[in-house]
């Protein structure tokens, strides 16, 4: 790989040369275990749902090189060409969205997946990165031009997008939006008492989700006290990892891929640690700490408000999602649909995720002021 | 020029506090990951010990409390265990997709209907339906290998009887619920329930199988209605054997016909016949009332009352007492029995423990039926076996009794060498004597073929007419016959009744032509088994076992030897 030279000034070249390298390895090696537990625990859930044993593994195998070109693709866009794609790309999700409400595919009682030549997508999925470079670069546009309707356009935005992903409902992802929304007003440098009260009036909403949403009441309930529910996933989860021990079964030897039904996305943390133990396990923590820490850190040192704003927002969300999941895996929340960033299988999460983290890498490439300006 | 300061500073200002908020919020990230780790760490390596432990007892606790100790017999063979049964449940809140499920279950228990389980499996509000219990190890493994989610097994204990009918009736039996309904299940109900040790009873299943094999053998040959027999430890009272026929499956017990489930050995009572001569003889003896030398004049049947007692084998003449049970010469036994005391028999009756239910540990015993009053037509009739009913295991303790001086009572538990006290009935002379007698029926009549080469039987015929009604029936009879051995040191005693066999080729189906042969079969295979040595007949220290009497049979003297 460092056959560029440092004086080559090709674009992959100097692609090359400002790119983090260090995050971009560690995503290599996410994509690697993804690919191993997806070979793992797909193969158990497919048959069970009726289809060939290797129906998510070549799924998951077509995606890659998508996800992988995605990934260097992105990376190589500037700040600007970011935010002007996002704007675009953000109002095709609104309309995703909409259409989604209105011909999209059932499944397990929620509306989710719109259907596009065959191809089923989670709309969602796209709409979570572009927004959190759209509120980036609203806030950032409000505090150059004071004149510029930032704020109102970011809650108007929020609201429409908010909306549509709770009508689905999908509760979990509303959870993620509106967290890194809020850390963004937050960063963008929003009196604490407003701050405050909006974290107040997340809880609120999170307090109505209770009441109003039953399987959220129902989820809930189980979690707090076992014997008001079912807490099989739980419990079956928690197994695996005893099972696993500090070396774990082996890869394709556990057994909680056959008892739970989504073992191959929202528990695939739970195989990971029976089949590799808690010695790899804590590794891919370690990933996922790394990615978002050290994309923090090297923001710390960022001169541009509004590459601040979308690199947090962008890491935030990839960092929460992975948290959730993990969380959920080891019983410290209730079960909760979220997949882990490239280690679950999800055709269209993965290439969303790669546009997320593509994003990532481009804002956080190293840059001299003349390309900051391009 | 100064908008574009201004702009620069307030791009500034907002970039720190960015900065240092973002500082925080990096802190509470990396904070978020350090709980992952620790709670990882946590429930692997820290909790490991303890779910592993629920992990591994989730499957052995499931309903797995030995409720109930396990019957074995003499050697440990198992009568009578629990087995952990898989029974199919489901949790219909759990099941995807019931359609699929049931019609994958359908595939493994055919007996099933799709229909009813796609109901079942529908049914949202509840937790928990059984879909069918008691699946075999197989069908279980084959269904949970279709890994259905909320399909589950729940385990339930059954009683399980491996030696299926050949022990039956003194096992018994259980209902679902693991409640003794017959046998020793019954009786030994509570000390099952609480007991985890395994119950010894004093059966010895190879024995009791040659003996139940040579029944229904002989009972289909002469196309009888059933039978009972017993093999019982002369010297402790233990029942080695308890045989009745026909019998039934414990496992399907509901389905049993009462003939079926009815004990003959040790529920029914029956008059039993010439068996009682050997009661009568020793009372005689016992009592010093007769000789053995005395005689009596058998030639004419005796009108007494309203009856006659006439004999079966008449001989014509004047017998000994030897002859009179030898000949099983009712006349004679009648004539005996007229020189007793009004109380003599009675007394002698209950010694024998003839007279009251049996001790066995079994709730299906019969309570004897003695005439109504001992008066002398009665004490007559009595002395060869009629107007009194016993059940068959009443006579093979009174024999037992008779043959060793001792009474013991009957046992279905093994006595762990624990000393066991008799009660004495007889003198060791007039035990000698019967033994010697009871020899001559096996050398010369019709009970020879109850002869077990070099075992040394000794016995006793009985064909009675079953009683019916008020009267007889001369056409239905119950052919006995009770053998003991070794008889010169007896060990064992083996009755067996046959209830209403057919005439084969015009001959009387009477106990020496029915009964005694399954007991000399019985004896020939079991004695091995019971570790009996065999003895050489003519050996000289065995000779004189023989009565000589077929020498000089005109001689009143006979020429016992009597030690």
């Amino acid at each position: 790989m460092t056959t560029f030279s440092r004086t080559d000034t090709s674009v992959l070249g100097r692609w090359w040369w400002t790119v983090d390298r260090w995050s971009l390895a560690a995503i290599v090696a996410l994509i690697a275990f993804g690919t191993m537990l997806t070979l793992a625990s797909s193969p158990a859930v497919a048959i069970k749902m009726g289809y060939d044993s290797l129906h998510f593994v070549t799924r998951h195998l077509i995606f890659l090189p998508f996800a992988a070109i995605g990934i260097i693709f992105v990376s190589l866009l500037t700040p600007t060409q970011i935010r002007r794609y996002s704007v675009l790309a953000f109002l095709f999700c609104i309309l995703g969205l909409a259409l989604t409400l209105l011909i999209g595919k059932e499944v397990n009682g929620a509306q989710r997946w719109l259907s596009i030549a065959g191809q089923t997508l989670q709309v969602t999925e796209f709409a979570k990165p572009t927004f959190a470079v759209v509120t980036a670069w609203l806030f950032a546009e409000k505090i150059r031009d004071n004149k510029f309707p930032g704020y109102t356009l970011a809650i108007a935005s929020f609201v429409i997008l908010i909306g549509l992903v709770l009508k689905q409902p999908d509760l979990g992802q509303s959870f993620v939006i509106g967290t890194i929304w809020m850390a963004q007003l937050c960063l963008a440098g929003l009196p604490i008492w407003i701050v405050a009260s909006l974290f107040v009036l997340g809880i609120a909403g999170l307090c109505s989700a209770y009441y109003f949403m039953d399987h959220v009441k129902q989820r809930i309930n189980s979690f707090i006290d076992s014997s008001m529910g079912d807490n099989y996933q739980g419990e079956r989860s928690l197994d695996a990892f005893a099972n696993g021990g500090l070396f774990g079964r082996g890869p394709g030897e556990g057994t909680v891929k056959n008892s739970l039904p989504d073992a191959h996305a929202d528990f695939v943390f739970a195989v990971a640690g029976e089949e590799l133990g808690l010695i790899i396990v804590l590794v891919i923590v370690c990933l996922f700490a790394f990615i978002v820490l050290r994309g923090l850190i090297r923001t710390m040192g960022e001169g541009d408000l509004f590459i601040l704003l979308a690199s947090c927002g962008l890491l935030g969300q990839f960092g929460l999602q992975a948290l959730i999941n993990m969380a959920s895996s080891l019983q410290l929340m209730p079960a909760k649909g979220m997949t882990l960033p490239f280690i679950s299988y999800g055709g269209s999460s993965l290439l969303a995720i790669a546009l997320s983290v593509g994003m990532i890498l481009a804002l956080t490439r190293r840059r001299s002021g003349k390309a900051r300006n391009e | 020029m100064t908008s574009r300061v201004s702009f620069e500073s307030t791009n500034k200002k907002a970039l720190e506090k960015a900065k240092s908020r973002l500082l925080f919020g990096g802190t509470l990230v990396a904070a978020a990951f350090l709980v992952i780790a620790v709670r990882l760490v946590d429930v692997t390596i820290l909790n490991e010990e303890s779910r592993k432990n629920t992990i591994e007892t989730r499957n052995v606790t499931a309903g797995i409390k030995m409720s109930r100790a396990d019957i074995v017999d003499r050697n440990g063979i198992l009568l009578a265990t629990n087995l952990r049964t898989p029974g199919l449940t489901g949790n219909p809140k759990k099941v995807i997709d019931p359609i699929q499920a049931a019609r994958s279950i359908v595939q493994i228990l055919p007996e099933l209907s799709e229909t009813k389980l796609v109901k079942q499996l529908s049914a949202k509000s509840k937790e928990f339906v059984w879909l069918k219990r008691e699946i075999t190890p197989r069908q279980e493994y084959e269904i949970n290998k279709l890994g259905i989610i909320g399909v589950d097994f729940k385990y339930e204990e059954k009683r399980y009887w491996p030696m299926r009918n050949l022990t039956v009736h003194a096992v018994g039996y259980t209902n679902v619920d693991n409640k003794g309904l017959a046998g020793i299940e019954l009786f030994c109900d509570e000390i099952l329930k609480e007991n985890q040790k395994p119950l010894e009873l004093s059966l010895d299943v190879r024995v009791q199988q040659v003996l139940r094999r040579e029944m229904y053998n002989q009972i289909d040959k002469y196309k009888a209605i059933g039978g009972s027999g017993i093999v019982l430890d002369a010297e402790t009272g233990e029942t080695i054997a308890l045989v009745s026929l026909p019998d039934f499956m414990p496992h399907e017990a509901g389905t049993a016909t009462d003939n079926e489930k009815f004990n003959k050995a040790t529920h029914g009572i029956y008059e039993l016949g010439s068996i009682f001569k050997i009661f009568n003889t020793a009372i005689a003896l016992e009592s010093g009332k007769v000789k053995l030398d005395t005689s009596y004049d058998a030639r004419k049947p005796i009108y007494i009352s309203r009856y006659i007692i006439r004999d079966y084998h008449a001989q014509n003449k004047v017998l000994t007492v030897p002859e009179i049970f030898i000949h099983s010469s009712n006349i004679g036994s009648a004539l005996i029995a007229a020189e007793f005391d009004r109380s003599l028999q009675q007394k002698f009756f209950t010694d024998l423990g003839l007279l009251r239910p049996s001790s066995i540990e079994l709730a299906a015993k019969g309570t004897p039926k003695p005439p109504d009053n001992w008066k002398k037509i009665y004490r007559m009739t009595v002395s060869y076996g009629h107007g009194i009913s016993v059940s068959p295991l009443h006579a093979a303790t009174a024999v037992a009794a008779i043959v060793n001086g001792n009474h013991y009572q009957a046992t279905l538990l093994k006595k762990d060498n624990k000393p066991v006290h008799g009660t004495k009935v007889i003198s060791e002379k007039t035990s000698l004597i019967m033994r010697k007698l009871l020899r001559e029926v096996v050398l010369k009549t019709s009970g020879r073929s109850a002869d077990a080469a070099d075992y040394l039987v000794g016995g006793k015929t009985g064909t009675a007419d079953k009683s019916r009604g008020g009267g007889y029936d001369r056409s239905k009879l119950i052919s006995s016959f009770v053998g003991v051995f070794p008889i010169t040191s007896p060990k064992y005693v083996v009755i067996v009744n046959i209830d209403d066999p057919k005439q084969i080729n015009k001959l009387r189906p009477t106990g020496g032509r029915v009964a005694a042969p399954v007991v000399g079969r019985v004896i020939s295979e079991i004695a091995p088994l019971l570790g009996v040595f065999p003895v050489m007949v003519n050996a000289p220290d065995i000779k004189g076992v023989s009565l000589n009497n077929q020498t000089n049979q005109s001689s009143r003297k006979q020429r016992i030897a009597v030690n």
